[in-house]
């Protein structure tokens, strides 16, 4: 073998001239300089979190407290904190793209291809490491403390789905230091994304990222469908449950449906670009169709997969914080699985143009109308929740409202490019570009951000800033709506989607308006920042460790703050909806009992993380054809799947004395504070301990 | 029996509870895994056309149904065996009996993968590989990845061995037992559309 045999064979097609800090040595563009910035950004800052890590001395708490933790909650804040991670790059891009479409007229300081970049990098990672581990972050915390479980019903799955999410952002992150994304959006059709056109690692970057993540949704979807039928505490019917959890059993049942479609659509691209296939190719038989479908059959359920959690959130935010039952439940629950059945019926409506004929398109235009109705049911019912309730407008509300005025608008263009014709005018513009993300930030994004004020304190035991997270929250619906609302109106200009420059002088200042609501975006991010910067400071004022701080109506609030890994001492006896909310106004709350037993919990485990390792490592040497480092690493996550399969001590016990113990100190010190008001919900008195506030209802039902 | 796919019963104890959550979390990834191949057969059904076969060879230019029908057969009976053993296991039979099924069940897995992959060597040889046309890559998509998942459950059958001899019939294992046994049945679900649709149908039209 010579040497450049060996260095083929030892590094695939990785060499110097892919790396963008190389290129930008060797001829400095502002594109250039740009790219090899991105990647200056991303060494120095895993070199910061490793040196940050290391002053701390935190790698061996970080090791066991966290990344072998099998407990749910630990496993939901990481997902959590991934998605932080991952949405601030996201946000950057968007502001690059906004400024590169301000700056169109004159062309703009980013190449078409760069342009292209940012655009597909940006969608993948806001959909699929953004939304999606927010997502699964609040559903992780959230749902086995809503049923009254002690964790999800496969602990160590759980922590698998997150190694394999992980991987996906590590490898898109990789993509900014080795090598260049994809260009072909975060939908990569083929052909387009096949060999003959694109025969970089971009695609391919895409390819594994996405498929591996997807994986782990699948497993997530198993999950908490199976967590939600088995582990609901005794008395906890299903119509029970919170509607959270309602949204959550959708959600799953999509994930685990919807999530296959695009396994099979990646695997297949994959087969077409590594194994000479010809599913998508335009030549021998291909037919690029078959992908369209695969994909949006996956991409339609995706949208209602992350909207209906946030439905749930708000379901949740606004009866707490209205002090009401949420008005029409049943209709709700009817609702949101009336929605997850109808998001498998409507996936044609992304590509009305793509040579249907008429009555097919008529058939799912008619079916993409009819998703408004179950919407519309669930905004009245929330509507009449607020009726006549105790009102606060703390910073979730604020979140609620501008989803409230906001997503109404998404929602309304969505019925209008419902209907095919209209479709046809607007295709490919901007007009939907504004569209999609007036539902995914006002409804999604707003949705979650609502949820992480209101259960911050539950996981960290104090509250987050009030003053910063209004700050933050005005800036967030601001922000959104200047930089999309104008761009429906450029869309209805005729302004292409995508591009990198236009010549007509009349978008100008729309793009300059967006650019400035791109601007406000990014100071609600920094806000964001700044906010849990200064909650952490002040974490000793913000405190409210007895758990109730909003006076919470459903089990995760008859919990301390944060609760302990078994999550209750004695497994919750529901006897109502809304129990916790039942069992302070008959006094069953905080009762302590003679029975305390002992607790089984499943230990933590390496088996995530090792398989987060190998599969990063499959996914870099897949993209760059090292042929040996991809066995190396298929064969480990075989190996340590199988070798934890002989590992049969796989739980301890947690005695009862110690439960009991750590318990009684909890309820002593509920005892001992000093229940607050809801006037005086967000002062620094608010330890988390409410003062019975009887609603009209329960009143009378006494 | 409180669930159809639990076949311990009360006095296995333990294993009987563990096997409610652990059986139902596999039948829903099952379903997510049918899902896998009802596309897989959704695209293979749109590809198997001329347009699709690109002027290269066809069903009936490549399909050896003599071995196909064995294949069949093999995989039929090695779901007789499995069930044989599963029955040894609900009744308590021993585990030598148990083994000595599941070593038949393995040894007719085995005799299936052999035969397919004498089939596709044979279409590689003829110029029917997936790189033909896009007909051709519906089948090497579908059929192989069935085979995949065969291979993966041989696997697993040669680890529950060596673990039925090394923990003894322990809950964990009974329970691991039940759901290869979903998964077995499972796959020789999967050959039956196969057989039909791509194999049956593939040469009559």
């Amino acid at each position: 073998m010579t040497s450049d045999h060996t260095t083929t064979w030892l590094f695939g097609r990785l060499d110097l001239s892919s790396l963008p800090i190389w290129q930008a040595i060797q001829s400095p563009a502002i594109s250039e300089l740009i790219a090899g910035a991105a990647a200056m950004i991303v060494i120095a800052g895993a070199i910061a979190v490793i040196a940050f890590i290391t002053w701390l001395r935190a790698w061996r708490s970080l090791w066991t407290d966290w990344l072998t933790s099998t407990d749910h909650k630990r496993i939901g804040i990481m997902y959590c904190v991934l998605a932080l991670v991952m949405m601030t790059r996201g946000v950057i891009e968007a502001v690059l793209m906004r400024a590169q479409q301000a700056d169109g007229l004159s062309g703009g300081f980013l190449t078409p291809e760069h342009f292209a970049e940012l655009f597909s990098t940006h969608g993948t990672i806001m959909i699929f490491f953004v939304a999606m581990p927010l997502v699964a972050g609040v559903i992780n915390y959230i749902m086995p403390l809503q049923i009254g479980a002690r964790d999800m019903s496969f602990p160590v799955m759980n922590q698998i789905s997150l190694g394999l999410t992980a991987t996906g952002a590590v490898l898109v992150m990789s993509s900014l230091v080795f090598g260049k994304f994809s260009t072909g959006s975060w939908a990569a059709y083929p052909p387009y994304t096949g060999l003959a056109f694109n025969p970089g690692p971009g695609p391919d970057y895409w390819i594994w990222s996405v498929a591996i993540a997807g994986i782990g949704t699948t497993l997530s979807g198993i999950n908490f469908a199976v967590t939600i039928y088995k582990e609901r505490a005794p008395g906890m019917t299903l119509f029970r449950m919170p509607l959270f959890c309602w949204t959550v059993l959708c959600t799953s049942i999509i994930m685990i449906f919807a999530m296959p479609p695009l396994t099979v659509a990646t695997l297949m691209l994959a087969a077409d670009r590594y194994l000479d296939f010809h599913f998508f190719t335009n030549d021998l038989g291909g037919n690029m169709m078959n992908y369209v479908n695969l994909f949006w059959l996956f991409g339609h359920p995706e949208v209602y997969l992350l909207v209906l959690p946030a439905y749930g959130i708000i379901s949740e935010v606004v009866a707490t914080f209205s002090g009401k039952r949420l008005y029409g439940y049943t209709s709700l629950v009817y609702a949101t699985m009336a929605i997850a059945v109808l998001s498998f019926c409507v996936w044609l409506h992304h590509f009305f143009t793509m040579g249907q004929s008429a009555n097919v398109n008529i058939a799912f235009g008619i079916a993409s109308m009819c998703i408004a109705v179950p919407t519309g049911v669930k905004v009245y019912d929330w509507m009449a929740t607020m009726y006549r309730g105790r009102i606060r407008m703390t910073v979730p509300m604020i979140y609620v409202t501008g989803f409230f005025i906001l997503f109404v608008i998404g929602g309304l263009t969505g019925v209008i490019l419902a209907n095919p014709t209209i479709t046809y005018q607007v295709h490919n513009t901007l007009f939907l570009v504004a569209h999609f993300h007036n539902v995914i930030i006002p409804g999604v994004v707003f949705g979650l951000l609502a949820g992480i004020h209101y259960w911050f304190p539950k996981a960290f035991g104090f509250r987050l800033h009030e003053g910063w997270g209004r700050v933050s929250a005005l800036l967030w619906i601001f922000g959104f709506s200047f930089a999309f609302l104008p761009l429906y109106v450029v869309g209805l200009m005729g302004m292409p989607r995508r591009s990198a420059n236009f010549n007509d002088p009349a978008f100008e200042p729309l793009m300059l308006a967006a650019l400035f609501g791109a601007a406000l975006v990014l100071s609600a991010l920094a806000a964001l920042v700044i906010q849990i910067w200064v909650s952490v400071r002040d974490r000793d004022k913000l405190a409210a460790p007895l758990g109730d701080p909003w006076n919470g109506r459903t089990l995760e609030w008859a919990t301390p703050s944060p609760p302990p890994h078994y999550n209750f001492a004695v497994l919750p006896q529901v006897k109502d909806r809304d129990d916790f909310a039942a069992a302070k106004a008959n006094g069953r709350a905080f009762a302590d009992t003679a029975n305390y037993g002992d607790i089984t919990m499943p230990k933590n485990t390496a088996l995530g993380m090792i398989i987060c390792a190998a599969a990063t490592l499959l996914g870099m040497a897949l993209v760059w054809y090292i042929w040996w480092l991809a066995m190396l690493s298929v064969l480990t996550i075989v190996v340590a799947f199988v070798a934890r399969t002989f590992m049969l001590d796989t739980t301890y016990t947690i005695p009862a004395d110690e439960i009991s113990r750590e318990h009684r100190a909890w309820l002593a010190r509920v005892r001992a504070a000093s229940p607050i008001t809801r006037d005086r919900e967000t002062d620094d008195v608010n330890q988390g301990l409410a003062v019975l506030e009887l609603p009209e209802t329960l009143k009378a039902s006494r | 029996m409180r669930h159809p796919g639990i076949n311990l019963g009360e006095h296995h104890g333990e294993a009987h509870d563990q096997a409610e959550t652990l059986v139902f979390g596999f039948w829903v990834f099952l379903m997510s895994d049918l899902i896998i191949f009802g596309l897989m057969f959704a695209i293979y059904v749109t590809m198997a056309n001329p347009v699709g076969m690109a002027g290269g060879p066809g069903p009936k230019d490549v399909f050896d149904l003599t071995s196909v029908f064995i294949q069949t057969m093999i995989l039929l009976t090695s779901s007789l065996t499995f069930g044989i053993a599963s029955l040894a296991m609900r009744h308590e039979q021993g585990r030598g009996r148990i083994a000595l099924w599941l070593g038949v069940t393995l040894a007719l897995g085995l005799g299936f993968l052999g035969f397919e992959a004498r089939d596709f060597a044979n279409m590689i040889g003829m110029g029917a590989g997936p790189s033909r046309s896009g007909f051709l890559s519906a089948f090497w998509g579908l059929v192989p990845l069935h085979g995949l998942h065969v291979s993966a459950g041989c696997i697993w059958i040669v680890v529950m061995l060596i673990q039925m001899r090394t923990f003894g019939m322990i809950p964990i294992v009974k329970t691991r037992l039940l759901r290869l046994g979903l998964f077995w049945h499972f796959l020789d679900l999967i050959w039956v559309g196969i057989f039909t649709i791509v194999f049956l149908a593939g040469i009559s039209a």
